[in-house]
């Protein structure tokens, strides 16, 4: 297989997917976790945004990242668009969820929810924190950083953005619930054995992290934090 | 079950050939037992355009017995209508009530032409069946069970994936018109046993290469397929196919054929 198949053969566009969605997986749990400081303390939450910002590997790894995102979506509109031109003349009658879940069928609506979700976000924090340093500064640990505490408590007051935010998360949800698992499928570890703990872990997973997520612009909206 | 007949309104895609375009029909059928076959109910149909002077509706049917894999119909949104793991020719008229209308369509798939009315071409599952889906060496005449010593659990998957019939639901079933449930089973039932098991790296390579040729989308894990198989095939088989394929194409592929 030489790196053309990646892009060109069914099996291969799927991989792409699989392992790109699976490292972006990663890096959730890693977003979540430094965002989870939050809810120890203010300072905490900024150290750790700051040790993010300020490390050089991390900033690497950073740019593996937007790589990752950008490749997840290009060949996912790919496949969506190759996998929409297969039938040209279409059915009058479809069997909708009797034979399928909706987000298995809706992978690139709930994708592309997410993408314009990310483009709020990370104009909200990636852009001031990383491009314009639009931010105010603070003292922890006798360390100056980014106040990227007050920029979520600022953020979050506005209703509306908690509920785009809250829309995100829950594409997000149904996103990783059928990615999750779809993964490993396509990577052929889904087994006899191994398929249902598979597709719980993939639920429990999604659930969990996206309820964290969604705590966090509650929490600062309702001011249960702080 | 009570027998009871019933009058149905019938909506079904009538196409005169692969080129022409094709729309629905609308029928009317009267007294329809309860204990006919959906394709029974369609002979009866037939028998009536017939005595109209009417052309008749083409549909493919052989066995009528659920084997052979023929009678590719789309009821009411279903492959193969709405029973689980069963057959068009199998599906029968007890599941409607009178006063019922039944919209009838053939597979959908641009690799799946229709060639007139309900009959869609499937050669292109033939197709990918000469790029791999043998064992190339002659066997001779079958050998005495237990000759060659397969594992249990082995031998019970080889049987569900050759279960098969290539019916096509899968393809007609999956939002991406995508193949994968039937190629992942010719492929696994040939790949578990020792008779296939020489050639199953070459074989998973041309026959993803073929069905890609087809046209047929890529598979994206819905299960719809699995959802619609008359036959039970479980996307267990795609995952075994993807692990034959990644398998093969990392260490060479071909070299060991």
């Amino acid at each position: 297989m030489n790196w053309k198949h990646y892009f060109t053969t069914s099996i291969g566009k799927k991989l792409v997917m699989g392992f790109t969605g699976l490292f972006l997986i990663s890096f959730l749990i890693v977003h979540c976790y430094i965002n989870a400081m939050i809810f120890v303390s203010r300072d905490a939450f900024n150290a750790a945004a700051d040790f993010m910002g300020t490390t050089i590997i991390i900033r690497i790894m950073e740019i593996g990242l937007f790589a990752g995102i950008l490749l997840h979506i290009v060949q996912g509109y790919m496949l969506v668009s190759k996998n929409g031109g297969t039938r040209k003349e279409g059915y009058a009658v479809k069997a909708g969820n009797k034979t399928s879940a909706w987000y298995s069928r809706s992978m690139g609506l709930l994708g592309t929810l997410i993408l314009l979700f990310l483009v709020v976000h990370i104009a909200h924090f990636w852009v001031p924190s990383r491009i314009t340093g639009d931010l105010n500064e603070v003292m922890v640990r006798d360390r100056e950083m980014h106040d990227l505490y007050q920029r979520m408590v600022d953020v979050f007051q506005s209703p509306i953005v908690v509920v785009v935010y809250l829309l995100g998360v829950f594409s997000l949800a149904w996103h990783l619930i059928h990615g999750f698992y779809s993964a490993f499928q396509t990577m052929g570890l889904t087994t006899h054995k191994y398929k249902k703990m598979i597709r719980n872990i993939g639920i429990a997973f999604s659930v969990i992290i996206c309820l964290l997520f969604a705590a966090m612009p509650v929490s600062m909206f309702m001011g249960w934090v702080n | 079950m009570e027998h009871y007949t019933m009058n149905l309104t019938l909506k079904v895609w009538k196409q005169k050939n692969m080129k022409s375009k094709g729309q629905f029909e609308t029928y009317q059928v009267k007294n329809i037992s309860s204990e006919m076959s959906f394709l029974e109910m369609f002979d009866v149909l037939n028998e009536q355009l017939i005595a109209e002077g009417k052309e008749p509706i083409a549909f493919d049917h052989d066995c009528r017995e659920g084997i052979c894999g023929m009678c590719s119909m789309y009821i009411n949104g279903r492959a193969h209508g709405p029973w689980h793991q069963t057959t068009t020719c199998q599906l029968h008229m007890r599941e409607y009530k009178d006063g019922d209308t039944i919209v009838v369509e053939p597979w959908r798939a641009n690799a799946f032409p229709v060639i007139k009315d309900l009959v869609v071409d499937r050669q292109a599952f033939d197709r990918i069946i000469q790029a791999g889906g043998y064992v190339s060496v002659n066997t001779g005449n079958a050998v005495d069970a237990n000759a060659i010593p397969i594992e249990k659990h082995k031998a019970d998957e080889a049987f569900a994936a050759a279960a098969c019939i290539g019916c096509g639901a899968c393809v007609a079933a999956c939002p991406n018109a995508s193949a994968m449930l039937f190629v992942s089973a010719k492929a696994s039932h040939l790949a578990l046993l020792p008779q296939g098991d020489p050639e199953r790296k070459i074989r998973a390579i041309n026959m993803v290469a073929q069905m890609d040729k087809e046209g047929f989308g890529s598979c994206t894990n819905i299960g719809a397929c699995e959802a619609e198989c008359p036959k039970g095939i479980s996307v267990e088989n795609i995952a075994r196919l993807n692990r034959e394929y990644i398998g093969a194409v990392f260490s060479g592929g071909s070299d060991n054929a």
